[in-house]
C-alpha cells in the first residue's frame, strides 16, 4: 500500500513537469515564429485567435488529423519507434534537474552523468528514423546527424567535466549551491570557455540552426524526417523543440546558476526578492538561452559539413582540455571567490 | 523486495531475448539494435544493483557513442548476409570452445571470496551513498598505476589508428581555414581610378 502510494506520488509529480513542459513547447513553436517574424521584419502567425496565440493549438489539431503515410519497403515497427525514441530521453532528462532547493524528482547522485547519458540517446530517434524510412534523403541526414553528434558528444562531455570539477559533485543541487554568492560567483564566469563551448554543442547536438545539416532542407529537402507525416512527423517537432528546452535549462543551472536569485548578495535587492520561488529563476534564465536558439536560426546561414566538423574536432576539443588544467590549476591553487 | 525481485526478472528476460536475437537476427543493423538493448537492459540491472555510476556510464558509452558509430558503419556497408551464414557449423567447435572457456572465467571470478557473493549478502547503502566517489577514491589511489597503464595503452591505440589510416590526398581543392581568415581585401581587390573618358 505503502510503495503504491510512492508510485502514485512519483506519477503525479512526473505530470506535473511534463504537463508545463508540452505547453512550453507549444508556445515555444509560436515564439519562434513570433520573434523570427519580427527579427525579419515580419509580423509572423496572426489570423488564429487574438494577435495568433491559438495558432500552436490549431497547428496541433491540423497535424492529428493527417493521415501517417509509411513509406513502401520501410520497416513498420523501426518507423514508428524512432519519435518514441527522440522524444523520450528528452522528456526523461527533466527527472535530475532540480526546480528549486531540494526540489527535483529524482535526487540522484549521479545527476550530470545522467543527463549526458540521456542527452546523447537522442541521436537513436534521427539514426533509426533514417534507415528505417527506406529513402536516400533520410538515410543521408541520419549519417550526417550521427557524426554530427558524436563529435560533439565529446566536445559536450568535457564542458561537464569543468562543471564537475568546479562543483565538486555530479549531483545537480550541489552544483546549483556551489555557485551560491553572486552573479559573479556563477560558474559562467570561471568556466567562460566551457560555458560557450557548452551552448554552441547543445545547439549542434539538437540539430537546430545553424548545425541543422541533418535537415539541410536545401540539400537534402528535409533530411531524417522527409518521409514522416501527421502526428509522427508531430512528435519529432516536439522532440526537437523539448530537447532545445532541456538544453537551455541545463546550461542555466549548471552556468548561470540555476534556480538561484540574481539578486542574491546585493544589499537591499537580494533581501527583496527572497520571496520568487527558484523556478522562476530558472524559467527566466532557460527563457533568456531559448531566445539565443532562435536568434542564432534568424541570423546564421547553415555551416558547411567539414567546418562542422573541424570546429567540433580542431576547435572545441582542444578548447575544453585546457581549460580543464586551468580550472585544475585554480582548484588546486583555492582560486578565490570560486574556489576557497 | 517483492517489486525489485519483479522488476530484476523483467528486466533479465528482455536481456536474454535481446542477446539472443543478436545472433540470430538476419539483418545486421537489427543485430546491432538489438545490442543497443541489450546493453540497455543489462544498464538498468545494474541499477537495481546499485551501481548507478557504472550503470549511467555504460549507457552513455556504449549506447550513446560506441553503438552509434557501429550502427554508422553497419548502414553504410552493404553486407550480403548469406555468405557469412556458411561457415557457422565449420566455426561452432571454435565458438562453442570459447563460450566455456568465458563461462569457467566468469564462474571463477564470481565464486572467489573477493567478489563478496559467496561470504554473504552484498551490503546495502542509503539513496545518499555516493558510489562515484567510492570508485574514484579506489582508482585513483589504489589502482592508481593499473589505472595510468590502460589509459596509456588507449592512448597509443587512438594514435595508432589514426596513424594506420591516415593519408594526404593530392589535388584535393581543400582551403585550409586559417589562410581564408587571414585574406584581407588588398590581397584580393585592386582599386583603379580611371579617369572619365570624353566624347570625341
Amino acid at each position: 500500500m505503502d510503495s503504491l502510494l510512492t508510485l502514485v506520488l512519483i506519477l503525479l509529480k512526473i505530470v506535473a513537469i511534463v504537463a508545463p513542459l508540452m505547453l512550453s513547447v507549444a508556445y515555444l513553436t509560436y515564439a519562434e515564429r513570433k520573434i523570427i517574424g519580427y527579427i525579419q521584419v515580419r509580423i509572423g502567425p496572426n489570423r488564429v485567435g487574438p494577435k495568433g496565440w491559438l495558432q500552436p493549438i490549431a497547428d496541433a489539431v491540423k497535424l492529428m488529423m493527417k493521415e501517417i503515410v509509411i513509406p513502401t519497403g520501410a520497416n513498420r515497427f523501426l518507423f514508428v519507434l524512432a519519435p518514441v525514441l527522440s522524444i523520450g530521453p528528452a522528456l526523461a532528462a527533466w527527472a535530475a534537474i532540480p526546480l528549486g532547493d531540494g526540489i527535483v524528482l529524482s535526487h540522484i547522485d549521479a545527476g550530470l552523468l545522467y543527463l549526458l547519458a540521456m542527452t546523447s540517446l537522442g541521436v537513436y530517434g534521427v539514426i533509426i528514423a533514417g534507415w528505417a524510412s527506406n529513402s536516400k534523403y533520410s538515410f543521408l541526414g541520419a549519417m550526417r546527424s550521427a557524426a554530427q553528434i558524436v563529435s560533439y558528444e565529446i566536445a559536450m562531455g568535457f564542458a561537464l567535466v569543468g562543471v564537475l570539477m568546479a562543483g565538486g559533485s555530479l549531483n545537480l543541487n550541489e552544483i546549483v549551491r556551489a555557485q551560491s554568492g553572486s552573479v559573479l560567483h556563477w560558474f559562467w564566469l570561471p568556466l567562460l570557455p566551457l560555458f560557450i563551448v557548452y551552448f554552441i554543442s547543445g545547439v549542434a547536438e539538437t540539430n537546430r540552426a545553424p548545425f541543422d545539416v541533418a535537415e539541410g532542407e536545401s540539400e537534402i529537402v528535409a533530411g531524417f524526417h522527409v518521409e514522416y507525416s501527421g502526428m509522427t512527423f508531430a512528435v519529432f517537432f516536439l522532440a526537437e523543440y523539448a530537447n532545445m528546452i532541456l538544453i537551455s535549462a541545463l546550461a542555466a543551472t549548471m552556468f548561470l546558476g540555476g534556480w538561484l536569485s540574481p539578486f542574491q548578495g546585493i544589499p537591499l535587492l537580494g533581501a527583496l526578492f527572497t520571496w520568487v520561488p527558484g523556478a522562476v529563476w530558472l524559467i527566466l534564465k532557460t527563457a533568456v538561452f531559448l531566445f539565443l536558439f532562435l536568434w542564432l536560426r534568424a541570423t546564421f546561414p547553415r555551416y558547411r559539413y567539414d567546418q562542422i566538423m573541424r570546429l567540433g574536432w580542431k576547435v572545441f576539443i582542444p578548447v575544453t582540455i585546457v581549460w580543464l588544467a586551468v580550472v585544475g590549476v585554480a582548484k588546486w591553487a583555492h582560486l578565490a571567490p570560486w574556489f576557497d | 523486495m517483492g517489486f525489485e525481485k519483479f522488476l530484476f526478472y523483467v528486466f533479465a528476460i528482455v536481456l536474454v531475448f535481446a542477446s539472443v536475437r543478436v545472433i540470430t537476427v538476419r539483418n545486421p543493423v537489427h543485430a546491432a539494435l538489438f545490442l543497443v538493448l541489450a546493453f540497455f537492459t543489462s544498464a538498468a540491472l545494474w541499477l537495481l544493483l546499485q551501481a548507478e555510476f557504472l550503470a549511467i556510464a555504460l549507457v552513455l558509452v556504449y549506447v550513446g557513442a560506441v553503438m552509434v558509430l557501429f550502427l554508422f558503419v553497419v548502414m553504410m556497408l552493404d553486407i550480403n548476409v548469406a555468405p557469412l551464414r556458411e561457415g557457422f557449423i565449420r566455426n561452432a567447435p571454435l565458438g562453442i570452445a570459447v563460450a566455456t572457456i568465458i563461462v569457467i572465467e566468469m564462474a571463477l571470478v564470481l565464486t572467489s571470496d573477493r567478489s563478496g557473493l559467496v561470504s554473504g549478502a552484498l551490503q546495502n547503502y542509503a539513496a545518499d551513498h555516493s558510489n562515484t566517489k567510492e570508485l574514484g577514491s579506489v582508482m585513483y589511489t589504489l589502482y592508481a598505476y593499473p589505472f595510468e597503464i590502460a589509459a596509456l595503452i588507449l592512448l597509443v591505440a587512438i594514435v595508432a589508428a589514426i596513424g594506420l589510416t591516415m593519408r594526404r590526398r593530392q589535388g584535393v581543392r581543400y582551403v585550409d581555414p586559417a589562410e581564408q581568415v587571414a585574406v584581407r581585401r588588398e590581397g584580393r581587390v585592386r582599386l583603379v581610378n580611371l579617369a572619365a573618358e570624353k566624347k570625341s
